[in-house]
């Protein structure tokens, strides 16, 4: 997929002048954030199991090589294959290997990230292999030709009109006199149009929520059922996923499963949570015949023992992006790349290089709503922050931030000097801001004051303030 | 240098670490030999009689519809009420699993039972539940001959047979009894844990029942 994250800034002045995009994103508003806080209301353990999951993970990524050799044992043991993916180009290779060996004209694919991340689609297509989006969402985008904007909600940059539109246009087999007004028609037909393309795939792929190192199992979690179809009907399935989704055992799945649904949909639990370990047991009347598995690193490894390390506990919940003021505004296609919003931007620079995407760390006001909610305890802020060191330290950024930055920190070392700046131009700001209190343009500072008036500051500094305020509480005291 | 080495690799020079080192390797073999258990929320730990109550009222909440039957025998009717009632044909899908075998299916005249896994043209599946889970009003399936996994996802309604004393309060506890029944570390190859009707919201967020699995899913919990 190709990279746009280099233009953050031209992406989101387009996001925010684009009316139907900007309806669209009053759904997760309006909608995300309420479900979530009444899930986690409603259990009192929340916190206590958010502590849990992050000790978990922490525990398997500090032990990851062994759970993998595990991990691996198991899943061989039960029938399977693995396949060890070093590079994205490694996995789209041994996916469309696989698909060739068992003579695959069609793939179904269940929702899954990673499979974006590697441009799986892309590839099988460009070899003759026709790839089937089957999660509504993703069946949408696809139908578009497009990349998800939500990790959990890919096409909720849509509203209905512009989908029976897309349906209009491709499903042009079905009488043109047809209702589609409502979502529930639109649900109905994709449902209809999918459940044919089920049956005749050659090769169902899927991604995978957890890997069990205990049992060699892959779990997904989904609502739809789609992901289901897609790994019991075709006679192959393919699972594609990530090294950090190890965790230890069933038990650990469970705990972070009851933190999941909360944090991403506000459900206790997604409709569907499925254990699948290897191909069909002789007596199995259903089920694939064959078990893959493509276990990708892409970067993830090189974030173990660094700053970063952190990143890799993510469980792709979505709950940072659906309460982030950023992804609010613009959505998740201005981010440029496959994961928008918070864990995107500190995602994204570690897979594809801070030079490319260094405006997306700094697309944030450290609000620290993201890693309030985060089901586990990532720091997203502060890896925000190591990111814009980094950015600073290579020289990345603009001459004139850079020179800010240092103008800036000159007088930070030098509290005398600081002093009488602040002292200088505060009562200057104050008496410029006028009766209003406000100031309407200022040098330096037209990014700012172009859409909104500056609020001036009060007459006299913090310190001053402060320093008469606690002179008033000593003299009250005596 | 396979692309295996080459991450494990990488992975133990980020971490530091050491393949020969037995501390760790220890650790690790201690923990998928005795899984510790977690946190188990207050209303996954409720006693007996409350249990099936809890179960029924988490599984209602999110929009499955539940019917309790005195003992085996009253299945087959709850099962024609069911379909009666929601106009369908008198036709179900069902596997070969001893406990549904064994009810007087014979009894309902009208009734058609088609034997085996779902051809993506039966309306109506019936299968039997290993478990149920209160704490979220979850059923637990098992695929096999018994109860294929085909009866899950492809009938437009599911109807899914319960013992009151397969009811856990929680995942951990069902957990446990898989590892029982199969052997540690060992799986069918399908678990799956389904919690009400198929959905979606990916149309303006809009919750809509019904998206690819089965547009509705009932539960008849047998309290005998």
């Amino acid at each position: 997929m190709e990279i746009k994250s280099p233009t953050f800034k031209q992406n989101s002045h387009d996001a925010l002048a684009n009316e139907q995009l900007q309806k669209a994103l009053g759904n997760v508003r309006s909608g995300f954030i309420d479900k979530r806080r009444k899930a986690a209301d409603r259990l009192p353990e929340f916190d206590a199991l958010r502590d849990e999951a992050k000790r978990i993970k922490d525990h398997a990524l500090a032990h990851l090589d062994l759970y993998l050799e595990a991990y691996e044992r198991k899943v061989t043991a039960s029938g399977g294959h693995v396949h060890w993916a070093e590079t994205a180009e490694d996995a789209r290779r041994i996916v469309l290997d696989i698909c060739r060996a068992s003579g695959a004209r069609t793939v179904t694919k269940g929702k899954s990230m990673i499979t974006e991340e590697i441009a799986l689609n892309d590839h099988l297509e460009k070899n003759g292999i026709r790839a089937v989006e089957t999660d509504l969402g993703e069946y949408i985008i696809q139908l578009r030709g497009e990349h998800p904007s939500h990790i959990i909600a890919p096409a909720v940059h849509l509203n209905k009109e512009q989908v029976e539109s897309d349906f209009r246009r491709v499903h042009d087999h079905l009488p043109v006199a047809r209702d589609l007004s409502e979502p529930e028609s639109l649900l109905n037909e994709a449902r209809m149009v999918l459940r044919k393309e089920y049956v005749t795939a050659d090769v169902g792929i899927t991604g995978a929520n957890f890997l069990v190192a205990e049992t060699g199992s892959s779990i997904i979690v989904t609502n739809e059922g789609n992901g289901d179809l897609t790994q019991i009907l075709p006679k192959v399935h393919v699972v594609v996923a990530s090294i950090e989704k190890i965790v230890p055992t069933l038990e650990d799945a469970s705990q972070i499963l009851r933190v999941l649904a909360r944090s991403a949909t506000g459900q206790d639990m997604s409709v569907y949570t499925t254990v699948s370990t290897g191909p069909r047991r002789k007596s199995d009347p259903d089920g694939p015949q064959e078990y893959h598995v493509v276990l990708l690193d892409n970067g993830r490894s090189s974030m173990l023992g660094t700053e970063f390390q952190d990143m890799l506990r993510c469980i792709r919940c979505g709950a940072c992006m659906n309460h982030c003021p950023v992804y609010h505004a613009v959505g998740g296609h201005a981010y440029g790349w496959v994961y928008p919003g918070p864990m995107g931007a500190v995602l994204t620079p570690s897979l594809i290089g801070v030079d490319k995407s260094g405006h997306l760390p700094n697309a944030s006001t450290f609000c620290g709503r993201c890693e309030s909610v985060c089901p586990m305890r990532i720091p997203l802020p502060k890896m925000m922050r190591h990111w814009r060191e980094r950015e600073f330290e290579r020289r990345l950024n603009p001459f004139s931030q850079r020179f800010g930055l240092k103008f800036w920190a000159f007088f930070a070392r030098r509290p005398g000097l600081y002093k009488l700046g602040t002292g200088l131009t505060t009562p200057l700001l104050s008496l410029l801001g006028g009766r209003k209190k406000r100031l309407r343009r200022l040098p330096f500072a037209s990014g700012w004051t172009r859409f909104r008036d500056l609020p001036a500051p009060e007459s006299r500094t913090f310190m001053q303030q402060w320093r008469d305020r606690e002179t008033q509480k000593q003299e009250a005291h005596r | 240098m396979s692309g295996r080495e080459a991450i494990l690799g990488k992975v133990r020079r980020a971490l530091g670490v050491d393949a020969e080192d037995g501390a760790r390797g220890d650790t690790v073999e201690k923990r998928l030999g005795r899984p510790p258990e977690g946190i188990i929320p207050e209303r996954g730990q409720v006693a007996d009689a409350r249990r099936v109550k809890s179960f029924c009222a988490e599984a209602e909440a999110v929009h499955a519809t539940v019917k309790k039957v005195k003992d085996h025998s009253a299945v087959p009717a709850a099962v024609a009420a069911y379909l009666r009632s929601k106009n369908l044909p008198a036709e179900i899908r069902m596997g070969a699993d001893r406990r549904l075998a064994a009810m007087p299916w014979t009894k309902q005249k009208a009734l058609t039972v088609r034997p085996g896994p779902s051809d993506g043209d039966d309306l109506t599946g019936v299968s039997h539940a290993y478990a149920g889970i209160a704490e979220t009003g979850t059923v637990v399936l098992l695929s096999g001959t018994d109860n294929p996994t085909t009866i899950n996802f492809l009938p437009e309604h599911h109807i899914v047979v319960v013992e009151a004393k397969d009811i856990a309060g929680n995942l951990e506890t069902v957990i446990s009894k898989v590892r029982r029944k199969y052997g540690r570390g060992e799986m069918p190859r399908t678990l799956n844990m389904i919690t009400g009707p198929s959905r979606s919201g990916d149309i303006e967020q809009k919750l809509l029942l019904g998206a690819h699995g089965p547009r509705s899913l009932h539960l008849i919990v047998v309290e005998g």
